[in-house]
């Protein structure tokens, strides 16, 4: 058994309490330790990915309990792959928020962490109530973060937030309840094997909890129409906790990703393509959406949040065409997407720091680094929106070509341009009123809120290092496409992940 | 008994689902702590109902009931009890930085003080 499986969730559930309890009154040791934890982290992320593609899929059993009866994580290319994101996007705007973000509010490293551990527990889990419990994890210190640095206004946007995921974790709980009563495990590869026996009086009930999971996950990825949250919460959080949200709502598109493929794939007899009728409409209305959002929107916080919208609406689009080809073009657009909305949260953070009128988007008097945060912002943008030559562009361009010759390529492909259409006005007219007009009345932000102190170059390395991200994921297009095609092989192949967790239970009798 | 259960889980539902849905704060913790009863109980159910069968081995026990749908119920009411206390302190925290607990936010408002200001207009 590699034990290494283990360590992304051991690592920053140890930190964390450390970061508590030793750290507490020490912004400096906690940023240390704090970053030293988000190297490891990538470090041994990179390792498991190394792991993962020279072999099958790998389980790990806690306690070495067998299979369907012990605990388990399961280590695959698309964990391993979600992992390193995970990783490298806390790494990246964990350097953003050294910049003072952290020293706002307190325990900002330790529920870093914490979101962290849950995160990478969801990622690896191979059940459904232990996929709840990372759920919770990760949600009660995103509750934390979301409040990080106070104020009414994020407070009451964060009651909201937390009432949202409250009634989805019941809903959750009743649909794991659902599932257990008709097929007798939690355990997904287990459940895969079962589906096909459930007897016919009682597939509706099966049916009910894997539709009322879909829903749950739907919540999680922000699909119309319980996309609702998602602006209130990612508009009003501090900029880098936006920035690593951006992670939370491909927890949901993974989580769809695991489970229907593997429980409810084509082997699944009479309840193949369960989500299929569902997903797909859901996805083209977020996309829709969320685009249209992105014209309305008052400032530059509320344009990265329908744009995120969007880009979950494209992203679930291409997953819910349920091939490899989709799915591959899909995990690439993933890696984009995460990257360039985090990108774009912490460009509309810098903005709202230097302006006198915050991120509106209303002409006003110039500010410092301007030329430089609106090249930032331009590259986002032509990232976000799927213009050549950056990451969406190929993304959009590979999802459209894995749509054709469907049943529902001419739905996706008008919705997909008509909204990239949409998506580039709504950017080109932000960009021009912040970065271009100025409205030569304003007065200029008249005293540096930092007083004397130089303002830290950290975050601006921070923005720039996820737009190099971006640009060495199109330039390095085609090894990573090789790569990933065999991930969504895998994804697709169930019978090989089934064989990991359940192979091994033979060994007990 | 199957009535009784049944119907206990669905009328705690509906009244948690409506008092979701009214505009403060404390009717809302209230709604998510009756829904999160309805949940439990129901997990509860999922083992199938049955009378005096122990869920561990028993040297006398003809039959045995499950026990992991108690496992999770057990793990159901932790998890929520602390979601519930967050829920509480969060909204507590609202109750004290903005002067009211409804929960609404009004995007045309610029600052905070602006905000609690229309949102007490329209709450009269």
């Amino acid at each position: 058994m590699n034990h290494w499986i283990i360590l992304p969730i051991l690592l920053p559930a140890v930190m964390a309490p450390i970061l508590v309890l030793a750290a507490r009154h020490d912004l400096v040791l906690a940023r240390v330790l704090s970053m030293a934890a988000a190297v490891l982290m990538l470090v041994l992320a990179a390792a498991l990915l190394v792991s993962a593609s020279v072999q099958p899929p790998q389980m790990y059993a806690l306690g070495d309990w067998p299979a369907p009866f012990g605990i388990v994580l399961v280590l695959d290319r698309l964990s391993a792959l979600m992992l390193v994101l995970a990783a490298l996007l806390s790494l990246i705007v964990l350097l953003y928020a050294l910049g003072g973000w952290d020293g706002r509010g307190r325990h900002f490293h330790a529920l870093w962490q914490f979101q962290l551990m849950g995160i990478n527990g969801a990622f690896l889990t191979g059940d459904f109530f232990n996929l709840f419990v990372f759920f919770e994890v990760l949600l009660i210190a995103s509750y934390g973060l979301m409040v990080h640095g106070g104020g009414a206004l994020r407070v009451r946007a964060g009651v909201q937030y937390v009432v949202v995921n409250l009634v989805g974790s019941s809903l959750f709980l009743i649909a794991v309840g659902l599932i257990y009563s008709v097929t007798g495990t939690l355990n997904m590869a287990d459940l895969a094997g079962r589906v096909v026996e459930v007897v016919d009086g009682d597939r509706a009930i099966l049916h009910t909890g894997a539709l009322l999971l879909l829903l749950v996950f739907g919540i999680k990825a922000a699909l119309v129409p319980v996309h609702f949250w998602l602006p209130g919460t990612y508009g009003n959080a501090a900029a880098p906790v936006a920035a690593l949200f951006a992670i939370m709502t491909k927890v949901g598109a993974y989580s769809i990703l695991r489970l229907f493929p593997l429980a409810f794939g084509e082997g699944a007899g009479l309840s193949a393509g369960l989500a299929v009728p569902w997903l797909l409409p859901a996805a083209l209305l977020t996309l829709a959406l969320g685009m249209t959002g992105v014209l309305a929107a008052r400032s530059l916080t509320q344009l990265a949040s329908f744009a995120v919208i969007g880009s979950m609406g494209t992203l679930m689009t291409a997953v819910g065409l349920f091939s490899p080809q989709a799915t591959s073009a899909a995990l690439y657009y993933l890696l984009h997407s995460t990257l360039a909305a985090a990108a774009l949260f912490l460009i509309a953070g810098e903005v709202s720091v230097r302006r006198a009128c915050g991120d509106r988007l209303s002409p006003g008097a110039s500010f410092a680094d301007r030329g430089l945060l609106a090249a930032f912002f331009f590259v986002a943008a032509i990232a976000l929106c799927g213009m050549p030559p950056l990451s969406g562009f190929l993304g959009k361009l590979m999802i459209l070509d894995s749509a054709r010759g469907g049943a529902n390529a001419v739905w996706i492909w008008a919705v997909i341009l008509v909204s990239s259409l949409l998506c580039i006005i709504g950017f080109g007219r932000a960009g021009s009123t912040v970065f271009w007009k100025s409205d030569p009345a304003a007065q200029p932000l008249a005293v540096d809120v930092s007083g004397s102190r130089p303002r830290s170059v950290l975050p601006l390395v921070s923005i720039g290092t996820l737009l190099a991200a971006l640009v060495l994921l199109t330039a390095f297009a085609g090894p990573l496409m090789g790569w990933i095609e065999q991930a969504a092989t895998q994804i697709y192949q169930p019978e090989r992940y089934i064989d990991a967790v359940m192979g091994e239970a033979g060994g007990y009798e | 008994m199957e009535f009784l259960l049944a119907s206990a889980v669905g009328v705690m539902t509906a009244a948690g689902v409506y008092l979701l849905l009214r505009a403060r704060t404390f009717t809302v913790v209230l709604g998510l702590t009756l829904l999160s009863y309805a949940t439990n109980v129901f997990l509860f159910a999922m083992g199938r109902l049955a009378i005096d069968r122990p869920p561990v081995i028993a040297a006398d026990a003809s039959a045995y009931s499950d026990p992991l749908p108690q496992a999770l119920v057990l793990t159901a009411i932790v998890i929520s009890f602390g979601m519930t206390a967050v829920a509480v302190v969060m909204a507590l925290r609202s109750f004290l930085e903005s002067g009211d607990d409804l929960g609404a936010m009004t995007p045309s408002s610029g600052t905070p003080a602006q905000m609690v200001a229309e949102v007490g207009e329209s709450s009269r």
